[in-house]
């Protein structure tokens, strides 16, 4: 029930997201979903591409630092209030939404939300509990 | 003009005279009343007596910062305790400061050289003194303030800090000497123009600026910003404080050191020996008058050369360069001593930071920067912004606490900081001087 993120460090310097794609791009490897999040002096991006343990070792092996997290996909029907619903039962519940991000599928139309918790365990449980759709990550590493 | 016109003008041969009786007793002091100086005497094979001429000085070992801090806190101190009326101290490599002490006559002979020093710098009775050097620990405030007050002059101890008041002040109490860091009195200047303030209309004519380098092209930036006439003075706390050596307003060029109380001698860092008039090295000072805590050839670590040209003014006390840097890699910013050691202790402390950083010191406007830079490695990083934006306020905390220096953590990607073979290169100093 839980996807596999890669998170890497980026210094808010020129050329530096160029590389990382490069890189995985010449490992063969694909960004299924992608979010960078950004200070004024670096940036973190992550990933969620169709081969966690190598892309986390092909940029190792380019002196990047990189780490691996656990985030929770959530599928939702695109519509008005999808969202809310999930964010209120986790609310309830006291779970902590530490970031998140989104994406519509390609097929299908449903919107996926990617969160990343201060407790997963718990909020796999929640939202199963509220009868929100959860992805296995092995859907989004094929999609 | 002469604050003591007798000792300022003493003829060189007189001068020497009086300063090999001083340096005859005060080893004969030190030898008997402290225990290092006993024992490194004694490795030298020198007794007191030995010492026949100023030129045996030279024979006599030196002694440096890591003596002071081996004898931390009062371990060289040549007086009992009762007898220390004042102590201040300077910030050193492990964190623990340098201390010193003064007795009752030090902190006389203290203010009356700083008030020779006032006076060469072109100030007199009557002058307010506008004293923006820190107070405390820090020996600038109030060794400056002693000597403001021994010349009879009103000082204001405005201390350092509140730039708008500083201002406020200097234009309200009509201050006509300004003592501070010279990158604070641009600072100033600054402040001064974004309130509309005229520094032109102010009364101030003359500035004393000290406790960090500072260049000629400065000089000629701040006499123009500031309208005065700014005046270099060298000091350090081991030594005395503020007012070993100053510039006269007549020449500015070269700084009088009060050779009746110090014995100057230019060496070279790498091998000890004296070098030949003129040519550049390091620092060595000898207090023949000193009672708390009397130096034998204190290593100061300052790069400068010594002149005894006749200078214009009339004072007869070899003058000594404008400093042109350190022998060894303290950092002075904003008048604060850094050592690069004592950030990589604070950064060490830090869990899961590497010591792999890089210290970039600037000057952004007219004050010193100083910005960390830290690698973020596997276990330092988060893929949480707040883990590491909270790492970087905690990098800037501990350095801010511990050595009271402001700076900016600037996390950096692994490997970014050049290494280099051999000794790593931990400082990048920008400043133009």
């Amino acid at each position: 029930m839980k996807v596999e993120q890669i998170s890497i460090f980026i210094e808010n310097k020129s050329g530096r997201l160029a590389k990382v794609t490069r890189i995985l791009g010449d490992a063969n490897i694909n960004i299924r979903v992608l979010s960078l999040a950004d200070t004024s002096d670096f940036g973190i991006l992550r990933l969620i591409v169709d081969d966690v343990e190598k892309a986390k070792s092909v940029l190792k092996e380019n002196g990047f630092t990189v780490n691996k997290t656990e985030v929770v996909a959530v599928e939702v029907p695109d519509r008005p209030g999808g969202l809310s619903n999930i964010l209120q039962s986790l609310d309830n519940n006291q779970i902590n939404v530490e970031y998140m991000y989104a994406f519509v599928e390609r097929y299908g139309g449903n919107a996926v939300i990617i969160f990343r918790f201060d407790d997963t365990d718990k909020a796999i449980k929640t939202l199963l509990g509220g009868a929100f759709n959860v992805l296995e990550g092995q859907r989004l590493y094929s999609m | 003009m002469f604050y003591n016109e007798e000792f300022e003008t003493l003829p060189r041969q007189v001068l020497a005279a009086l300063q090999l009786k001083r340096l005859q007793a005060i080893l004969e002091r030190v030898h008997s009343n402290v225990q290092f100086y006993r024992e490194s005497f004694g490795m030298a094979g020198i007794r007191p007596g030995d010492i026949k001429s100023l030129d045996d000085l030279q024979r006599l070992p030196f002694t440096t910062k890591q003596n002071m801090r081996d004898s931390y806190p009062y371990g060289l101190f040549a007086v009992p305790m009762e007898e220390i009326v004042r102590i201040h101290a300077s910030s050193g490599t492990t964190g623990k400061p340098t201390v010193v002490g003064y007795t009752q006559k030090d902190i006389e002979i203290w203010s009356e050289l700083m008030a020779r020093s006032f006076v060469s710098a072109g100030a007199h009775k009557g002058d307010i003194i506008h004293n923006a050097y820190g107070y405390g620990l820090f020996t600038g405030g109030l060794g400056a303030h002693y000597g403001a007050e021994r010349l009879g002059a009103s000082v204001i101890p405005i201390s350092g800090g509140n730039t708008a008041r500083q201002i406020m002040i200097m234009q309200d109490f009509g201050s006509t000497v300004l003592t501070c860091t010279p990158s604070y009195s641009l600072f100033m200047a600054e402040e001064a123009k974004a309130e509309g303030v005229d520094f032109k209309k102010l009364k101030l004519r003359v500035g004393i600026f000290g406790a960090e380098p500072w260049s000629e092209a400065m000089r000629d930036e701040i006499e123009e910003k500031l309208n005065l006439s700014a005046i270099d003075i060298y000091g350090l706390s081991e030594i005395m404080g503020p007012g070993v050596a100053i510039e006269c307003i007549e020449a500015k060029k070269g700084l009088h050191i009060w050779e009746d109380h110090f014995i100057p001698e230019i060496i070279n860092p790498e091998t000890g020996q004296l070098v030949a008039e003129g040519e550049s090295g390091e620092l060595v000072i000898t207090t023949i008058t000193k009672q708390g805590i009397p130096l034998i050839r204190y290593r100061t670590r300052d790069i400068t050369s010594i002149s005894y040209e006749p200078c214009l003014c009339g004072r007869t006390h070899a003058r000594i360069a404008r400093m042109s840097g350190r022998s060894d890699d303290m950092l002075i910013i904003r008048g604060v001593n850094v050592f690069p050691s004592q950030i990589e202790s604070i950064l060490i402390g830090i869990e899961g930071v590497e010591p792999h950083y890089l210290l970039v010191v600037d000057r952004a406007g007219n004050l010193d920067t100083l910005e960390v830079q830290v690698e973020v490695d596997e276990q330092l990083f988060s893929d949480e912004i707040k883990v590491l934006q909270k790492l970087s306020k905690r990098i800037e905390k501990e350095i801010k606490d511990m050595l009271g220096v402001t700076c900016t953590a600037k996390l950096v990607e692994p490997k970014s900081i050049p290494r280099s073979e051999g000794k790593a290169r931990r400082v990048i100093d920008k400043r133009k001087l």
